[in-house]
């Protein structure tokens, strides 16, 4: 009888939901269901992004970029949706070109400098000591540099400028606040009792870092990911608007927007640079929302599903 | 305390030392020398030659660095070629402007931050509270040129209310009570931009301090006390939650460093991130190596304030 009883109990524990809490992707699919503006931002950012890159695909660059001057700073009609530029230039065209270009430099330079944060915050969180004091001098040096101006000036003397040296020269300096924060949580994950159980097995140092370590800050890193791809988009955007950024050759929404640095422009000609300014504020608006919501979903305390 | 300060103060002597031999490193590859500007086509290359050897440029490099680093010490950074003036005193008329729209800047920042955190915190889930959470999302998310351009636009251009460019009315005498009447004018737009953008972080802290101090043994005490509950958090929570926000000072000096390239060249605001942007352009490279120099000193000494700050406040950090 007891016996039975005791398998019953563990036949009920085993079955009721409740004990079980949700996990992973779960909790992020109930954030979102739960904070509509979340749900919202990420529908239209979606949609959004989607709608870039086809229509990207299905414009021809050529015809974009072909200079006709007698339809010079025509305002938005039937024909040119949102107008043209000084040279009779599709502004629409330009725009979602442009807004393609920007996406890509932003998941390029995130994808490096994730990479980067990633590998040097875990190495240094893991091993600790001597190696963790060596990197994080490095970091904190980088993290002090006039970032700005030190990429504008590299971006000037640096030969054969192209939009790889570009990456390159923006992911240079920004990979140093992911590896900071990664480190600080790994650092804490290192002295945890399973980290300890798999060097006492003689796990290979790479295996624990990068197969039980990294699962285990996974939340944090996917939030930082997202609000760095935010970011990102407005450093490249902003740098390219000030003439240092992406080659003339290769539109960006900054380029659009730094048509705007002539006061008639800016008054007169709202066409040319205001919807390319309302889709980065969009952009940047949506994805620090979405980030903002999984941020809350990786943290039990801050849920609201 | 002061051991700590101390401390930190000669930590940043290496720091500086670093950053001047990256600056020095960079500047060796940036084509040109003192004497391009001087290069006209009848210029004999010998006459250069020797301009080069007299002013030692063709000393080992280590050599040129100390002798560098020795003049910079002295405040000497050589001759802009564009303006013909020395480096120093072009920087020194630019730094005036820009640390007067730095104060003004930090000034507002506060000054729209502290209510705002208050009551967001205070009232927190009410309507104002969440009016302050998309604000702060909109100034959170957006970037600084496209604030500044908006702006620019909207108060600049459109409703014609402000100034659109420069520091001050050009046709005013220096030193009368319109000239300074000018000045003022013509610093609202980019200090609101830049207070607009500092807000964020200080606003977020703030709210969350003030909900946790809510609940705090010592904001019970005081009630049960019967004191008034506007005392209670202008006075007891205030002074709590405050203390943390003031070490952010020096990330605000940081920040405004890094925005000023954008806000001065937008509103044409003649300060030192304008200068930084000309110069780039007219490749002004003895001006250049001295801003970066300065702006990369600015933000350790920001940077520092913020620990020296944040060790008085919170007596943990302290290592006696």
């Amino acid at each position: 009888m007891a016996a039975n009883e005791g398998l019953d109990s563990e036949v009920m524990t085993k079955g009721t939901p409740v004990s079980a809490p949700p996990m992973g992707f779960k909790v992020i699919v109930r954030e979102f269901l739960k904070d509509k503006v979340a749900l919202g931002a990420f529908i239209l950012l979606t949609v959004l992004v989607i709608s870039i890159f086809i229509g990207a695909a299905v414009i021809d660059l050529d015809e974009v970029m072909r200079i006709s001057l007698l339809d010079q700073y025509t305002p938005p009609n039937s024909q040119f949706w949102l107008g043209t530029d000084s040279g009779g230039r599709d502004i629409f065209g330009l725009l979602v070109v442009g807004a393609r270009n920007s996406i890509l430099i932003g998941v390029a330079v995130t994808l490096l400098t994730s990479t980067i944060g990633i590998v040097v915050g875990i190495v240094a969180g893991y091993y600790g000591g001597f190696i963790d004091n060596l990197l994080m001098r490095i970091v904190d040096f980088i993290m002090l540099l006039p970032t700005t101006m030190l990429i504008i000036v590299f971006v000037t003397i640096v030969p054969n400028y192209n939009v790889w040296t570009f990456i390159l020269i923006m992911s240079a300096f920004y990979w140093v606040g992911q590896a900071r924060l990664i480190r600080s949580k790994a650092l804490s994950e290192g002295r945890r009792d399973y980290i300890s159980a798999s060097k006492t097995m003689a796990t290979p140092s790479f295996l624990i870092m990068f197969r039980e370590m990294m699962p285990n800050l996974s939340s944090l890193i996917i939030v930082n990911v997202t609000l760095n791809f935010a970011a990102n988009i407005g450093i490249e955007t902003g740098l390219t608007y000030l003439g240092f950024g992406l080659p003339t050759s290769v539109p960006s929404l900054g380029t659009l927007v730094s048509y705007a640095t002539s006061p008639d422009i800016l008054e007169n000609k709202t066409w040319v640079w205001l919807p390319a300014s309302l889709v980065i504020l969009v952009l940047m608006l949506c994805i620090n929302y979405v980030g903002q919501a999984l941020k809350r979903a990786a943290d039990a305390k801050q849920r609201l599903g | 305390m002061w051991k700590t300060v101390l401390r930190r103060v000669l930590l940043m002597i290496p720091q500086i030392f670093i950053l001047s031999i990256l600056v020095f490193a960079v500047a060796q590859f940036m084509p040109g020398d003192p004497f391009t500007g001087l290069i006209t086509p009848e210029t004999d290359p010998i006459v250069i030659e020797n301009l080069r050897e007299q002013a030692g440029l063709n000393d080992p490099l280590p050599i040129q660095y100390f002798r560098w680093l020795g003049n910079a010490l002295q405040g000497d950074f050589g001759t802009s070629y564009t303006y013909k003036v020395p480096v120093s005193v072009l920087i020194g008329q630019r730094a005036q402007n820009t640390i007067l729209l730095s104060l003004v800047s930090l000034v507002l920042t506060y000054a729209i931050a502290l209510p705002l955190g208050m009551l967001a915190g205070r009232y927190n889930d009410s309507f104002m509270d969440k009016a302050v959470i998309v604000y702060n999302y909109v100034s959170y998310a957006i970037p600084t040129f496209v604030l500044a351009l908006l702006m620019l636009w909207f108060f600049g251009y459109t409703l014609g209310w402000f100034p659109t460019n420069g520091s001050v009315e050009v046709t005013l005498q220096s030193g009368s009570f319109e000239y300074y009447m000018s000045r003022a004018y013509h610093l609202i737009l980019p200090s609101v931009t830049y207070a607009i953008l500092g807000t964020t972080s200080i606003i977020q802290y703030l709210r969350s301090e003030v909900i946790d101090a809510k609940t705090q043994d010592y904001v019970k005490t005081a009630r049960s006390k019967g004191v008034p509950e506007k005392v209670v958090y202008n006075r007891h929570i205030f002074r709590n939650s405050f203390l943390p926000i003031a070490s952010t000072l020096g990330y605000q000096i940081t920040g405004l460093i890094g925005g000023s390239v954008f806000i001065e060249q937008i509103f044409a605001y003649q300060g030192m991130g304008q200068l930084f942007i000309q110069s780039i352009n007219s490749r002004d490279y003895s001006v250049i190596t001295a801003l970066v120099l300065l702006f990369g000193i600015a933000t350790l000494v920001g940077t520092l304030l913020s620990d020296i700050i944040m060790s008085i406040v919170d007596p943990r950090i302290r290592i006696d």
